[in-house]
């Protein structure tokens, strides 16, 4: 890895993934997000009002915090954590939500479609539709809306209405079919804003430029602290933004290992797993070629995790990319490890993590026994764990 | 790939292994037998974007009976010296990828497929699979939409081979009562742009559409409608929906 790195290609492929696998009805809105987009990046308007909001609104930077408590506990190198936790609305995915928000309205779009998981997307999504006034509709699937009440709340008190989806396994998979089928009907007034880095082509792209501000912040902040780069980052994967976000700055800095976790949900020798890279195949869905988790004859899978966020068969195209490359290692934590963290941040730092974060801190406490007090950890916490509070509750019986 | 011969043509889409792998064969020959130009057979794909819940749920019927893309061509190779329309595949990527492209070509091409429509393959990506579907004599049909600006139609029409699948509405699949009005401004600007047939789709459920879509195109393509007088058992409804075309080709005779 030592040319620079710049992908995607102008057709938005990261080497065999990515691209623009869309029924021809999105296709000229897709290549419309990309040309506004080119302008956008080039418009010093458009950048100051963005990062106005970032900082006055969604509250950034967010800190770099070393958990001295969680370092010590691992006994190994020093962990510090992004905290995206605090930013308003409680997770990274707000920095994506404010980004295309902008584009929409600059492409006089006044409604906007989006597909949530654990609920995360939707509330930063309903919420910056609530700030600039634009109508929104979330699709969410069954399941999820079960396991995440208190964000489907929020999102109606935001303003925004609720679809409830009850295809297939009810989860984040179903919840982007049946918004891509709304984008396919509604195209002419309405953006899809894509809550991860993953669909067509230029999506995985603004996503991850959206959330590369979480690594640009953190090689600054590490810099300032440490004088020098980390040794290593570790993220969550579900489709790919908050960890591509911390990675994509760090890129080109070979010194930097990486490592992307996947949800492991029972086990990766079981079929109930959300393992995209350990368990599937490349191939194609909702819009990109990626890994895929599907049968032979090439149906999609249901993944499985404990964590709404993290329950989708697929990862992202540029991680798909960096997988092959092998510039970031992928691992896999299981829905017990993530449950496990989840308790131990609380207890040692005061601090609730996201169940989906909790994948991450499970990972970096091992990776950090194994190495030495001298090396620095910067782990991404993607979100705060208020919404998993219910679910906490239900799996330990209260905790006695 | 349509020989029209000047007459208006009845395409009807079917999802295979929707009532059992068993029943493929015999709505196919009926439907041959009904005056269809061609037939479109749907495989069944677990995540089906462009599609409304009619098809939706004839896809997952077709999967609760195992139903694969493998078992779809070697079904169809048995019998294909008994049809004598052409038969075109309607697939999303992703069975066709899984199975791979080269054989993928190879084996339609042996079980007697004209061509194939790839939904969620649009001209930019469509070099991915073209050369193999080249070699094996297989058709790519193309869509147009009414979201399609021109520039894009010619670029499209250039390309075609068999005919262009002109979606008759900004949306998925599924009967409707009603088309905009655009349609058939739409439906005059891709023929006049096309040098092969143009055949709409998408929401066509009655003789009437039928009758008055024909109008300002080449014929028509009946995929939800159909499906579900199928699933309810409505034969003689079929025989007469695909009969109208008939109607439509004897006024243009007379
Ligand atoms: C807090 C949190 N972290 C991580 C994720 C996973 O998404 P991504 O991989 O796009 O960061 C989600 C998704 O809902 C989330 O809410």
């Amino acid at each position: 890895m030592n040319q620079t790195y710049r992908l995607p290609d102008e057709k938005g492929h990261f080497g065999a993934y990515g691209g623009r696998f869309v029924p021809e009805t999105l296709m000229k809105a897709v290549l419309e997000l990309e040309q506004e987009y080119n302008r956008a990046l080039a418009d010093q308007e458009f950048q100051a009002e963005l990062e106005k909001l970032m900082k006055d609104y969604v509250g950034r930077e967010t800190p770099l915090y070393l958990a001295e408590n969680l370092t010590e506990h691992a006994g190994g190198a020093k962990i510090y954590l992004k905290r995206e936790d605090l930013n308003h609305t409680g997770a990274h995915k707000i920095n994506n939500t404010v980004g295309q928000a902008l584009l929409a309205a600059r492409m006089g779009k006044r409604k906007v479609v989006a597909e949530t998981g654990a609920g995360q997307h939707g509330v930063a999504t309903a919420t910056v539709c609530a700030l600039l006034n634009l109508e929104c509709v979330i699709f969410m699937g069954k399941e999820d809306i079960r396991r995440q009440q208190l964000n489907v709340f929020r999102m109606k008190l935001l303003g925004a209405e609720v679809i409830s989806v009850d295809a297939g396994s009810g989860t984040l998979k179903d919840a982007v079919n049946e918004a891509l089928r709304y984008w396919v009907t509604n195209v002419r007034d309405t953006h899809y804003i894509l809550g991860s880095v993953m669909g067509p082509h230029p999506f995985p792209k603004i996503v991850r430029d959206f959330q590369s501000v979480i690594g640009k912040e953190t090689k600054r902040q590490f810099f300032d602290k440490e004088g020098k780069l980390p040794d290593a980052l570790v993220a969550c994967i579900g489709g790919g933004s908050n960890s591509i976000g911390l990675f994509h700055p760090f890129i080109e800095d070979t010194s930097v290992e990486i490592y992307g976790v996947e949800a492991a949900g029972l086990g990766l020798e079981t079929e109930k797993n959300a393992a995209s890279l350990a368990k599937g195949k490349p191939g194609v869905l909702h819009g990109a070629m990626m890994y895929l988790l599907q049968d032979e004859a090439g149906q999609i899978q249901e993944a499985h995790s404990i964590s709404a966020g993290l329950d989708y068969p697929g990862i992202g195209p540029e991680h798909s990319y960096l997988h092959d490359i092998q510039r970031v290692n992928y691992k896999a934590v299981t829905d017990d490890e993530a449950l496990e963290a989840f308790q131990l941040l609380s207890k040692l730092e005061g601090i609730i993590p996201a169940l989906e974060s909790a994948h991450a801190i499970a990972y970096a406490v091992k990776l950090a026994a194994g190495m030495g007090r001298d090396k620095n950890i910067v782990v991404c916490l993607s979100g705060r764990g208020d919404k998993d509070v219910q679910t906490i509750m239900d799996r330990t019986g209260g905790l006695g | 790939m349509i020989d029209l011969k000047g007459n208006k043509a009845f395409v009807p889409y079917i999802m295979a292994g929707d009532g059992g792998m068993e029943t493929l064969k015999e709505k196919l020959l009926y439907l041959q037998e009904c005056g269809a130009a061609a037939i479109e057979i749907g495989i069944p794909f677990s995540d089906p974007v462009a599609d409304g819940p009619t098809i939706q749920k004839a896809g997952i019927r077709a999967l609760k009976e195992g139903t694969t893309l493998k078992m779809v061509l070697n079904d169809i190779r048995a019998y294909k010296e008994e049809i004598s329309i052409p038969l075109i595949l309607m697939t999303y990527l992703n069975p066709i990828v899984a199975y791979g492209l080269e054989k993928f070509a190879e084996d339609a091409s042996e079980a007697g497929i004209s061509g194939c429509i790839i939904p969620d393959l649009p001209l930019e990506e469509e070099d991915f699979i073209l050369p193999m579907l080249d070699r094996n004599e297989l058709s790519l049909i193309r869509l147009v939409t009414i979201t399609t600006p021109d520039q894009r139609i010619r670029e499209i029409a250039s390309r075609a081979t068999g005919f262009i699948y002109a979606v008759t509405v900004a949306g998925i699949t599924g009967a409707r009562n009603d088309f905009s009005e655009e349609l058939t401004d739409f439906l005059q600007n891709v023929k006049s742009l096309s040098t092969v047939p143009v055949m709409a789709g998408f929401g066509i459920s009655s003789a009437e559409q039928v009758v008055e879509i024909c109008k300002y195109c080449d014929g028509v393509i009946v995929g939800s409608k159909i499906v579900d007088l199928f699933h309810q058992g409505e034969k003689e409804e079929i025989k007469r929906l695909v009969g109208s075309i008939k109607g439509v080709n004897q006024n243009i005779l007379a």
